[in-house]
């Protein structure tokens, strides 16, 4: 009796230990891709970086140097035209939720409705850019990405938006119509001032998960050689011309798309970590 | 100056529950009316009906009328309006966290528009005076964060508030409730020096309290005025049995 | 009764103040219940902008496609030609009009699949390590790196898998799945499954590009999405039925079988299905790495295409009006799956989230 039970309770040591060791070892896994590619983004990134990069618009195929000043400026243009859209729809919608709608199936099934937008694919983004307005203009346009993008901020921005005003004490809100503040300035200037922290870190969110998007690009701004900073003109954006150097024959265009890469990281590496810092303080927790 | 409310068959509901039932009440005008009962009883949504905060809850309901000197609240004027002429301090304090002091205090005139700086600087220290503030927070009104104060402070401020936009009447839902003792007896101290300008209706569940700052008193009990009278009339020789066992300790 | 004693003299003060002019500026103030009314307006207009766009984004790919569905209707996603010539069948030819879909849906299956087999039990684990085992210290820094992890765009990815990745497979991994696949004793005892041998799962070419590698790169994609939801339901489990396992005499293995994981399963499949839901419509890692050819082979080393990266490859180059629309049929069928998918996954989240914080409560 007793050496079987010895035994038995061996079995389960061992299967403990061996249970922690194949977590531990998920654990590396999944932090190894991660380190190998932040390693080789600074290694091939950083070596590439030059200030022609910033500076120089490219040169035709095949030739050395040049960089990305063009696509720089296009995707800012781009995301600018995406938040300007995005944003204040975004903001409305979760005010909607947070303050008008709460407990209603109306807001039930817009917060549905922009958890589905939200998985959207975004070449499905593209396609409906496209045909929305790319056909209608008959020709491709930076502001057709930009309103493709756009859209894939507002389910971010709504749903942080609705989570950060609730979380705004009711007492607060008394306390302006106590005032005899109409509702809309109270909402504005008090629950909304009083939440926007929160509120502009989703932005922040919804911003840097837009600002590496390619494939809503690929056929609105479609991608430009030259200068171009026109709202009705096909436009490069920083990930389009990754994407085209990634996929070229020539080494010193992987060498920009490198260093291209590494700069479209670096920005969203800091609009990560704002928000975190921010969530950590505990006063906005829920935001990612 | 404080005018007189007047409320003729009134009742409340949230949701099915009938909170309050055919209230009729004439409050007099500058002077400190206390309202007292068991919780639960309606006091606090009695006094909510008075500036029709009651009605921000959606499943909440109200028939009646509430006559605040000439004005039929629930017909002559909008919410926005009558709150702007019925001030009212809360159970907890709640200021505006992102504001400073002096923002706190004159929010409600700077958020409905009022411009004029010189004016506004006037008003946020005569309110601070008033409500017996001035002195502590008079070297960093524009530095520090109104949340930055004690749980008194920041109800003195929050009277400050309600005082700045010159208010007829001046509704107070158990505005010591959450403060310590030293605290409590600043705000009555206050309501004490401010009746005599304002029209106060202040609730309470501590009857010493009311019978310290009040003139008159009402007495509720599930929904229902049993009695008002003068506060020491209803403290000494009350003419409804229940005020009596309420007054005595008897339940509740 | 106690009179309170004044505090100060500001009796004398408020009473003379001038009660006009506040009084007299707010009371000309108006009700703006017309700016009331315009602000909700406008807001419930903004919440309402959110079901115009997917309306919008629906009509438009159903009306796009039409000529593409009236050619084909629903042969498009299972029907095929045969080549006259060689005999194979033939899925894709813009040049001839032969538009069927069925290598994509292939592509996008498979793809997914190995992306899932890889990044469940990894997921799952990491959320185990992090949420039971995990010293306090390291929580929120390894936290955070799988947050960045979700971050990184895809096109990252995609440049990376081409240089690092791809070649790892094909000079170190991939020979060593080969030689097992490949490896005589074996393919003679497991003929019948069709797995083993030159036409099986690891056959043909060995070129890096492929099912595989598409696969590898999606399941680092879609492993920090399935790790942090898993990890929100496993916190969501009480710590008393933890401390109940553990007073039973449970190791900490038995325990997080017991009380953690299945407390959270339908939360942890929800999370996968979501996983599920980014991979099927992930576009651009995928497109640079799977070898863009519409055909169909049951090895994972073939080349393929995916529903999202035959959009991505051929809509700014497709001529044919018929091209395009059978292209966006194909975006149809990606939106209208991933709709599905996503929708099923938010359900079961919702459900045990709500379930289990009324628990905690």
């Amino acid at each position: 009796m007793k050496p079987n039970l010895d035994l038995r309770s061996l079995w389960r040591t061992a299967k403990d230990r061996i249970a922690t060791g194949l977590a531990i070892l998920a654990t590396l896994l999944v932090v190894a891709p991660l380190v190998a590619i932040f390693f080789y983004l600074i290694y091939k990134g950083a070596s590439s970086l030059n200030w022609a990069f910033f500076t120089e618009i490219p040169k035709p195929e095949g030739e050395v140097g040049g960089g990305m000043a063009n696509a720089i400026v296009g995707s800012a243009v781009i995301l600018a035209v995406a938040s300007f859209f995005g944003i204040p729809i975004g903001i409305g919608g979760g005010i909607y939720l947070a303050e008008f709608g709460r407990g209603t199936k109306l807001a039930n099934a817009v917060r549905f409705t922009a958890d589905v937008l939200n998985g959207v694919p975004s070449i499905v983004m593209g396609i409906a850019a496209y045909s929305l307005i790319v056909m209608p203009m008959h020709h491709f346009s930076s502001f057709a990405g930009g309103v493709a993008l756009g859209i894939m901020m507002i389910p971010t921005v709504t749903r942080t938006t609705e989570e950060m005003l609730l979380m705004v004490p009711h007492s607060v809100r008394e306390a302006a119509l106590g005032l005899g503040v109409p509702n809309w300035r109270s909402v504005i200037s008090i629950t909304l001032k009083t939440a926007s922290p929160g509120v502009i870190t989703g932005c922040m969110l919804a911003f840097a998960r837009v600002a590496g998007e390619t494939a809503p690009l690929l056929f609105t701004a479609l991608g430009n050689q030259f200068w171009s900073v026109s709202l009705n003109h096909e436009v490069s954006a920083l990930p389009l011309q990754i994407y085209n150097y990634a996929i070229s024959p020539y080494d010193d265009q992987h060498r920009q798309a490198w260093a291209g890469s590494l700069v479209l990281i670096a920005l969203i590496v800091i609009a990560v970590s704002l928000v975190r810092f921010f969530t950590s303080r505990g006063t906005l927790k829920g935001a990612s | 100056m404080g005018v007189a409310i007047e409320v003729k068959a009134l009742n409340a509901w949230y949701g099915a529950t009938h909170t309050l039932q055919d209230i009729e009440l004439h409050i007099p005008a500058n002077h400190a009316t206390a309202l007292i009962g068991p919780s639960g009883c309606g006091k606090s949504t009695f006094v909510r009906c008075l500036n029709r905060m009651h009605e921000t809850n959606p499943i909440a309901r109200v028939t009646g009328s509430v006559k605040i000197g000439d004005l039929d609240i629930y017909n002559d004027i909008s919410p926005v309006e009558i709150r702007r002429r019925v001030g009212m301090v809360f159970q907890r304090p709640n200021p505006f966290p992102t504001m400073s002091i002096y923002d706190n205090v004159c929010s409600g005139l700077k958020l409905n528009g009022y411009r004029n700086r010189r004016e506004l600087d006037e008003i946020v220290e005569r309110s601070l005076r008033s409500a017996a503030l001035w002195d502590e927070v008079r070297d960093d009104l524009k530095k520090k964060s109104g949340a930055s104060l004690s749980g008194g402070q920041q109800q003195r401020m929050c009277i400050a508030r309600a005082l700045a936009v010159d208010p007829e009447v001046l509704l107070m839902d158990e505005p010591a409730s959450a403060l310590d003792p030293v605290s409590t007896s600043k705000i009555e101290d206050l309501i004490f020096q401010l009746k005599s300008q304002y029209t106060i209706v202040i609730v309470t569940h501590n009857m010493q309290q009311a019978a310290r700052v009040a003139e008159k008193t009402g007495f509720f009990l599930n929904g229902r005025l049993v009695e008002f009278d003068s506060t020491h009339k209803i403290f000494t020789n009350p003419t409804d049995k229940r005020t009596e066992d309420y007054i005595t300790g008897r339940f509740g | 009764m106690r009179v309170a004693a004044p505090v100060g003299d500001l009796s004398t003060q408020a009473a003379d103040a001038p009660v006009s002019a506040v009084r007299r500026f707010l009371l000309a103030r108006g009700s703006s219940r017309w700016a009331d009314r315009v602000f909700s307006g406008l807001m419930l207009l903004c919440a309402l902008a959110i079901f115009a766009i997917v309306a919008l984004i629906a009509a438009e790919l159903l009306s796009q496609s039409q000529p593409s569905w009236h050619a084909f209707g629903l042969s498009f996603f299972y029907h095929y030609n045969v080549d006259p010539v060689t005999h194979l069948p033939l899925f894709w030819d813009p040049v001839n009009g032969v538009f069927y879909a069925l290598p994509f849906i292939y592509g996008t299956l498979v793809t997914s699949l190995v992306a899932l087999c890889i990044a469940v039990p990894l997921a799952v684990g990491l959320a185990v390590f992090l949420t039971e085992m995990c010293p306090r210290w390291l929580r929120s820094p390894l936290s955070f790196f799988t947050e960045l992890l979700a971050a990184i765009p895809s096109v990252v990815y995609g440049l990376w898998a081409i240089f690092v990745l791809i070649p790892l497979l094909r000079d170190n991994i991939n020979p060593f799945f080969i030689a097992i696949f490949q490896q005589p004793t074996l393919v003679r005892l497991f003929a019948w499954t069709h797995l083993f041998g030159d036409d099986g799962l690891f056959g043909g070419v060995n070129l890096g590009l492929g099912l595989l590698g598409a696969g590898v790169i999606l399941a680092i994609m879609i492993l920090p999405i399935i790790a942090a939801l898993t990890r929100e339901v496993m916190s969501a489990v009480p710590n008393s039925q933890r401390e109940a396992a553990l007073a039973l005499g449970a190791t900490r293995w038995e325990m997080i079988r017991i009380a953690v994981l299945r407390n959270a399963r339908i939360g942890i499949v929800g999370s996968v299905i979501l996983g599920l839901g980014r991979a099927l419509g992930e576009t651009m890692a995928v497109a640079m790495v799977i070898g863009n050819s519409p055909e169909i082979h049951l090895s994972l080393l073939s080349m393929g295409h995916s529903m999202a990266s035959v959009i991505a490859n051929e809509f700014t180059e497709a001529t044919s009006d018929m091209h395009r629309s059978a292209l966006i049929e194909v975006g149809l069928a990606l939106f209208l799956v991933t709709i599905l998918v996503n929708a099923c996954a938010r359900l079961l989240v919702w459900a045990v989230t709500r379930g289990a914080t009324a628990r905690v409560q």
